[in-house]
């Protein structure tokens, strides 16, 4: 695999993550509903993606109508993703777990959020074959793909003369 | 290594923002004229509410059309996101009511467009909010004037009237140092001559009537977000952006959207409250002003050069105030901040004065007469007898509006009809003068 710069990511990269996985387990997700988890979490569940809240706090109990769990290896289904919420010194911890994991959970990409960043514990799950991205949001990053986030006055970046596909029922 | 593809500026003056309409393949950006949008179902509305969706409600908050020319003005400004207005005027309103509260104060350059030190130092005092207009060449000064409750530093990269520069890097530094945002007015430059964002600039702010749109149609503003600002640094000194908004049952925009807090909070609290939106046509055409704007701002700055060194040499005139010319001050400074070239609006003197100024403006025939910059046709105007006459004598001098003062806004003409026009006017209107005199 070519080496990533995290510092910029090609955009197919990013929607070949988004566009691959199907059940993303959120590690730090919040019960109250002005959180920035939540309001992420909601999204990717609008969008059509499985969120499962790992919380020991609220393990559980439901979040958004997804019982809560205290830990990763808890989880009893399949995830492709881990997106992590919690501050950058967690991080390193959390990812590990995500490499022990890999192969029962079938975990592909690890995720931190927008602020989180640890480049070592990046290393370690690229040579164990994860896809990394870091310092991003799903939510900001689905809704920058799908040119939603425009709508909000933003700078998607994203430059094409070809018509998006949609589909209709 | 892999990386995101970065385009140019004369790509994205034309793409950014604007992809082909998804359900009919319409290629240019269609003119969305309508006021409000079908909610999916009660949870999406629900959702679009509560701020936790993208998505239009109003078009008081966000229109599509409006949405496509922010994205293009933030993408062009290196900025990360923008929010349009109705006007420069309500750009302003809207950028310091998201952090000023009554009793605060701001510091703002005394070579501003007259109509902003109307506003600032009248109409803004009804809020109680305070400002002190300094000579920002001086950044000491700026320094001196920094008050507990000084929340911004406010100048234009290019300053309407005057020909002059702002040392923008110095006056980021200032900023930083007072941890208070830095705000530039980039009206007269445009994006393509200069980039606020990239020397430090915090908040960047148009009217974009003038040079955006281009061809003098349309009213409308920006202000366009860096996304760097830490509005929660201070504790609550931006308690607008820090603090639990009451209206969003206690959502803390920065902590919640982080770099995207300013402009979501410009929508959602400014833009709901204020009211100052912009119209869709007005958009769709400041767009199409927007896909010419380094080939137009190209031919300006060379025609304003062609006229400023024509009036340098001219025996009625005392003095030409354009920073392109190597004999002004702020060539410097020009050569730094705009190397592609100095716009288009300048002023000069002439040795006849008032009574020279306001014979001029009448006796030109391709120049217009009007309070107007940055248009595909040439301007004229006399300041101190229009634009800045609600002011003081002394605060026209400051704001380089004085009697003897004409600005130009130079056009796509043909530049030796311009240089042409304006020498027979001078002639006339040394005719004139010798003529009352006698």
């Amino acid at each position: 695999m070519q080496k990533m710069n995290h510092d910029s990511y090609p955009n197919a990269y990013i929607l070949d993550i988004l566009k691959s996985v199907q059940v993303i387990a959120m590690v730090g997700a919040s019960a109250k509903w002005n959180r920035p988890s939540y309001f992420a979490m909601k999204y990717l569940q609008e969008k059509g993606y499985r969120v499962i809240p790992v919380n020991p706090g609220q393990a559980g109990k439901e979040i958004l109508g997804e019982r809560a769990y205290a830990s990763l290896a808890e989880i009893p289904v399949p995830f492709q993703m881990v997106d992590i919420f919690r501050a950058s010194e967690a991080a390193g911890g959390i990812v590990d777990e995500a490499i022990a994991l890999k192969d029962e959970k079938q975990i592909q990409v690890v995720w931190m959020q927008l602020g989180v960043r640890d480049d070592a514990a990046a290393e370690r799950a690229e040579a164990a074959g994860l896809k990394v991205v870091m310092n991003r949001c799903p939510k900001i990053e689905f809704g920058r793909l799908n040119a939603e986030l425009a709508w909000g006055g933003f700078d998607t970046r994203v430059i094409t003369a070809r018509r998006r596909q949609v589909r209709l029922t | 290594m892999s990386k995101e593809r970065t385009y140019g500026f004369e790509t994205r003056m034309i793409h950014a923002g604007a992809q082909p309409e998804p359900l009919t393949g319409a290629r240019q950006t269609p003119i969305f004229q309508n006021t409000s949008y079908a909610f999916h179902d009660a949870d999406h509305a629900a959702s679009l509410f509560n701020l936790q969706t993208f998505g239009f409600i109003y078009s008081r908050l966000t229109n599509p059309t409006v949405a496509v020319l922010e994205e293009r003005l933030a993408s062009l400004e290196s900025g990360r996101g923008s929010t349009c207005t109705a006007s420069g005027h309500a750009a302003q309103l809207l950028t310091f009511f998201a952090f000023m509260e009554p009793g605060d104060h701001f510091i703002a350059s005394t070579r501003l467009y007259g109509g902003s030190i109307t506003q600032f130092g009248k109409t803004f005092r009804k809020f109680d909010w305070n400002v002190t207009f300094v000579d920002v060449d001086e950044p000491e000064a700026v320094r001196r004037a920094l008050t507990p409750r000084t929340k911004a530093i406010f100048v234009e990269s290019l300053a309407n009237p005057g020909g002059v520069i702002s040392d923008m890097e110095a006056l980021a530094a200032v900023g930083r140092e007072a941890g208070i945002p830095l705000i530039v007015d980039n009206t007269l430059a445009s994006p393509w001559l200069c980039r606020p964002i990239e020397w430090g600039a915090d908040l960047v702010l148009h009217s974009t009537t003038k040079f955006l749109s281009g061809n003098g149609t349309a009213m409308g503003g920006a202000v366009i977000d860096s996304g760097r600002f830490d509005w929660t640094a201070a504790g609550e000194r931006f308690r607008g952006l820090s603090e639990p908004e009451p209206a969003y049952h206690g959502l803390a925009f920065h902590e919640t959207f982080g770099d995207l807090a300013f402009t979501t909070h410009a929508h959602a609290v400014g833009l709901r409250d204020l009211g100052a939106t912009m119209a869709p046509l007005h958009a769709f055409l400041t767009l199409l002003g927007t896909e010419t704007l380094a080939l137009r701002m190209q031919r300006h700055c060379e025609n304003a050069m062609k006229v400023a060194r024509f009036l340098a040499a001219h025996e009625e005139v005392a003095w030409v105030s354009y920073a392109g010319l190597p004999e002004s001050p702020y060539h410097a400074l020009a050569q730094k901040y705009l190397p592609r070239g100095a716009g288009s609006v300048f002023t000069f003197g002439l040795k006849g004065g008032y009574a020279a100024g306001v014979r001029l403006v009448e006796k030109v025939n391709l120049f217009s007469h009007l309070a107007n910059v940055g248009d595909s046709r040439s301007l004229i105007l006399h300041p101190a007898s229009t634009t800045h006459r609600q002011l003081s004598a002394e605060q026209r001098e400051a704001a380089g509006a004085g009697d003897d003062v004409v600005r130009l806004s130079i056009g796509l003409e043909t530049a030796e009809d311009l240089i042409d026009d304006l020498q027979m006017a001078l002639e006339r209107t040394a005719v004139a003068l010798r003529q009352g005199a006698s």
